[in-house]
């Protein structure tokens, strides 16, 4: 039996970054707002509280605060024809579960996307012609581009406090930031982190070679800051450990530290956890969502009647429940018809590990976006011709901690165990440190998501279903970026490297990224588009899907500061348009 | 022997650290005296198993002293207690597959689908032990544990590289598993029952739980060697903190630390 509950005005799926962002601003402007949450309370004290916060084995290896999937995952298979399994423990990525989402234990690496990145076919065809695109290739434009979202991206830096060096303020290029990056309108709000040995080695090695090292725009707080808000967030104190885990100072910017402090103090705002929706509701011509409906922890099922509802619950589940209500029309691979699904793409990671005999790095100290960058090889930024692939990607070093179970680098040809391997173990655990090339993945017709035939979640829904592997044109971009970063590994005076470009299938097994991207894409056609520029469903227009699932492919960056943008370019449209005039913005 | 040494002893043995500040803590010395003497009463026991069989104990404590064996450098796996460790994990929520998704079918799948077994970690250590030592039964005429050095090491070889066919669970399958679990055991905190002695972080010089390096982190190329703290120090208030519940580290001189 489902409750029919009072009706409100606007309903958000998941609180996490994208959910708290809109739900503050709208209950801000008048409106009532629910956020529903399929996880639980926490925040800075006590759950993330000394001594407890940072133990490697219960949060980075048994992954504590991210998604149970004995109730929910997805399914996974390479290639279109194989079958899908279950993902049954974590890997490739994390997904968020519990308020705050994943922007509780992410690292905080805080880009805005390139000019380029939002207008990827138009430019490559112009500056390359067709034949640089692969033919399944199906990368699109953003039907958005930088210059519209430069106001948003502002906005969420200045809500979030990143923390860097502006490489190009109004045109004009920056000493010590990053030249290749689109003209912003002013400069982070906060100075950049400290220098490590490594950021000075590698920011060394990467000058020397003709590079322009910058170092890495971080949500690790470098003094104390109060947002526009009025939260106020701690100074990092560089303890090491930041990715998979909440920070204790309330230094790392996510949704407890930045914006729930002041919505939860609005009478406007009703946050529900433990809430799991499992479907957004239609009426009967399938153009209207009257609300969705969700479980509680005890079994019972409710029907939340909104005016509005925001998809804030990550790619995969604001792609899965356009699945399971029917709004938009399902991909089709075969026909390359159809919209939700499409463009599931991801990050090409490659790395490059540096020994070295004569030098020390502490890199046990750090923050989760202490890191040296170079963005030359990224984008469109370097001539592509004759090099058959389009895209790049940031190449850097990070100081992001070295906790040791999961860091303990040996020289390849070490034995996997065994006296040799505890030699190497303890002889370059603190001489070795990591360079990563964070690749772009283009999008392809056989790369996406639909729903799993086999597998169901614990209330009986089908399971998403991957559909995934990389291209050539990934591998040898991967090939190329790694290349790169051998030679810094080399000019900085590494004695033996480990070279790792991204080769061989997709496995879903190793930790890569939580960058999924797609499936919910935005566009300028609704033929190849399922929300529009402001992520408003182009079939429901009282639904807006928002997050990395409205991305066409992915960058050569880490998403969050571009979701943020996106996140305010549509609470922008819902403000000053959708709330006047309900119905289609585009 | 003195009550300090004993003390040190004791709490050496059930793994928790002792700082060289700890003798100046604040706690009162009724206090102390009653934590001594509890930590004196549990170390004087054996340790309790909870899930893995005396079999299975000794298979585990000859095979983690392969993968990570006592040499000159300090303490292997079976000496910082990653057997324990291991039972710990198989009887607690790791082992039954907690949080991970445990609904069949279970086609065996390909590498890059990932573990696709049906059988709980627990069960996997179950099958994996006992169809290792019906092989070394068959091919040497003793359990793993009873075999000279050379064959475990002949046999691990043998799991790890998927040469010894194993009927319930594929070799590597386990073999890995094992790995892994031996690799977190030795570094874990000592909370879970290995890294006793805080031996695998004393290895490479890892100080433990975090702490503060605002100022440190700028000086390049100097070594941080500090006496390692775990979660156990702190919650035990062996280990002076700052406001926030960070560790004040006691700085090793340099004939005291290892990597
Ligand atoms: C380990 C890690 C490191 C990362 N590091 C970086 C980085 O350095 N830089 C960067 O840019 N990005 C990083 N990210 C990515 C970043 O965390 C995400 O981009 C960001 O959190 C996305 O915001 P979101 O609102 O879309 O999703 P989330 O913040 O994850 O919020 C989604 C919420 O929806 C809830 N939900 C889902 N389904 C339902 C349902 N059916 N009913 C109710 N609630 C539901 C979830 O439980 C979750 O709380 C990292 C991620 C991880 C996991």
């Amino acid at each position: 039996m489902t409750t029919k509950l009072k009706p409100v005005d606007v309903v958000t799926v998941g609180v996490g970054l994208t959910g708290t962002i809109l739900a503050k601003e709208l209950a801000d402007s008048g409106l009532k707002v629910v956020g529903l949450e399929r996880g639980g309370w926490r925040d800075t004290h006590p759950d993330f509280d000394m001594p407890h916060a940072h133990d490697e084995l219960r949060y980075a290896r048994r992954h504590e605060l991210m998604q149970d999937l004995s109730r929910e995952t997805l399914t996974f298979r390479n290639a279109i024809g194989d079958t899908a399994l279950p993902m049954r423990q974590m890997g490739s990525f994390l997904p968020g579960e519990g308020v705050g989402g994943a922007a509780v234990h992410w690292n905080g690496v805080t880009w805005r996307f390139l000019p380029w990145d939002f207008e990827t076919r138009s430019r490559t065809l112009a500056r390359y012609g067709a034949g640089q695109l692969a033919e399944d290739c199906t990368s699109q434009d953003w039907g958005v581009t930088y210059d519209e979202l430069e106001p948003h991206f502002d906005r969420f830096e200045y809500l979030y406090g990143i923390c860097g060096k502006a490489g190009n303020l109004k045109g004009q290029i920056q000493p010590g930031g990053n030249p290749f990056e689109g003209p912003r309108s002013r400069d982070y709000p906060n100075p950049p982190m400290k220098t490590s040995h490594v950021s000075a080695i590698y920011g060394k090695a990467a000058r020397e070679l003709g590079y322009h090292p910058f170092p890495a725009p971080s949500a690790n707080m470098t003094r104390p800051y109060t947002n526009p808000y009025g939260v106020t967030l701690g100074a990092c104190v560089y303890c090491g450990y930041c990715e998979r885990f909440g920070c204790e100072m309330g230094a790392k910017a996510s949704p407890q530290t930045t914006v729930l402090p002041v919505l939860m103090k609005n009478p406007n705002y009703e946050l529900r956890t433990l809430a799991n929706v499992i479907k957004v509701n239609l009426d009967f011509d399938r153009k209207r969502a009257t609300g969705v409906t969700y479980v509680d922890s005890r079994g019972r099922e409710f029907e939340q009647p909104a005016d509005l509802v925001l998809l804030t619950s990550y790619v995969f589940n604001n792609v899965r429940l356009m699945l399971l209500s029917g709004i938009g029309k399902p991909y089709d691979p075969a026909a390359n018809t159809g919209v939700v699904g499409r463009n599931y793409a991801y990050q090409t990671n490659g790395n490059v590990t540096a020994f070295f005999e004569d030098k020390v790095f502490n890199q046990f100290m750090g923050a989760g976006a202490l890191s040296m960058m170079i963005d030359d090889i990224d984008g469109d930024n370097f001539d592509h011709t004759g090099l058959g692939f389009i895209g790049g990607g940031w190449i850097g070093a990070a100081s992001s901690g070295a906790r040791p179970i999961d860091f303990h680098p040996v020289p390849s040809g070490t034995p996997r165990w065994g006296s040799e391997w505890k030699k190497a173990v303890s002889r370059y655990y603190n001489r070795a440190f990591g360079i990563t090339t964070h690749g772009a993945c283009q999008s392809y017709r056989g790369n996406c998501f639909d729903l799993d035939p086999t597998y169901r979640d614990a209330y009986g829904l089908p399971l998403l279903r991957m559909t995934f592997d990389f291209r050539q044109n990934e591998y040898r971009m991967s090939d190329y970026m790694t290349k790169k970063a051998a030679e810094i590994a080399k000019a900085a005076g590494a004695s033996r490297m480990n070279v790792n470009p991204r080769t061989g299938k997709y496995s879903i097994v190793p930790y890569q990224s939580t960058h999924n991207t797609g499936g919910a894409v935005m566009g300028a056609d609704p033929k190849t588009s399922a929300v529009n520029k402001y992520l408003q469903s182009w079939d429901v227009p009282n639904v807006f899907v928002i997050g990395a699932s409205a991305f066409p492919q992915n960058g050569g960056y880490n998403p969050t500061g571009t979701v943020g943008a996106l996140t305010f370019h549509a609470l922008e449209a819902i403000k000053t348009r959708y709330l006047k005039q309900p119905g289609p913005l585009a | 022997m003195s009550n300090r040494r004993q003390f040190l002893k004791s709490a050496a043995a059930l793994g928790a650290a002792i700082p060289a500040g700890a003798a100046a803590q604040t706690k009162s010395d009724h206090d102390k005296q009653h934590a001594h003497n509890m930590r004196q009463a549990a170390a004087a026991q054996p340790r309790p198993y909870m899930f893995l069989s005396q079999d299975e104990v000794a298979f585990l404590d000859a095979a983690v002293s392969h993968l990570i064996p006592k040499d000159e450098l300090g303490p292997g796996a079976k000496e910082a207690g990653v057997t324990y460790f291991i039972d710990q994990q198989l009887f607690g929520g790791y082992g039954s597959m907690a949080r991970k998704y445990t609904q069949g079918p279970w086609p065996e799948g390909t590498p890059q689908q990932g573990y696709q077994s049906p059988l709980t970690p627990a069960a996997v250590y179950r099958a994996g032990i006992r169809d290792t030592n019906a092989y070394c039964q068959k091919t040497y005429g003793k359990t793993f544990g009873a075999l000279a050095r050379a064959q475990q090491d002949e046999v691990l070889k043998g799991l790890d590289g998927g040469k010894i066919e194993l009927e319930q669970v594929r070799s590597p399958f386990f073999f890995n598993m094992l790995l892994a679990n031996t690799i977190e055991g030795f570094f874990a905190d000592p909370v879970y029952g290995g890294n006793r002695d805080k031996a695998g972080w004393k290895l490479v010089g890892f100080p433990g739980v975090a702490a503060v390096y605002t100022s440190f982190i700028e000086k390049h190329n100097v070594p941080y060697k500090a006496q390692p703290v775990s979660i156990a120090d702190i919650t035990g208030r062996l280990a002076k903190v700052d406001e926030y519940g960070h560790p004040i580290h006691v700085m090793l001189d340099d004939d005291q630390a290892g990597a």
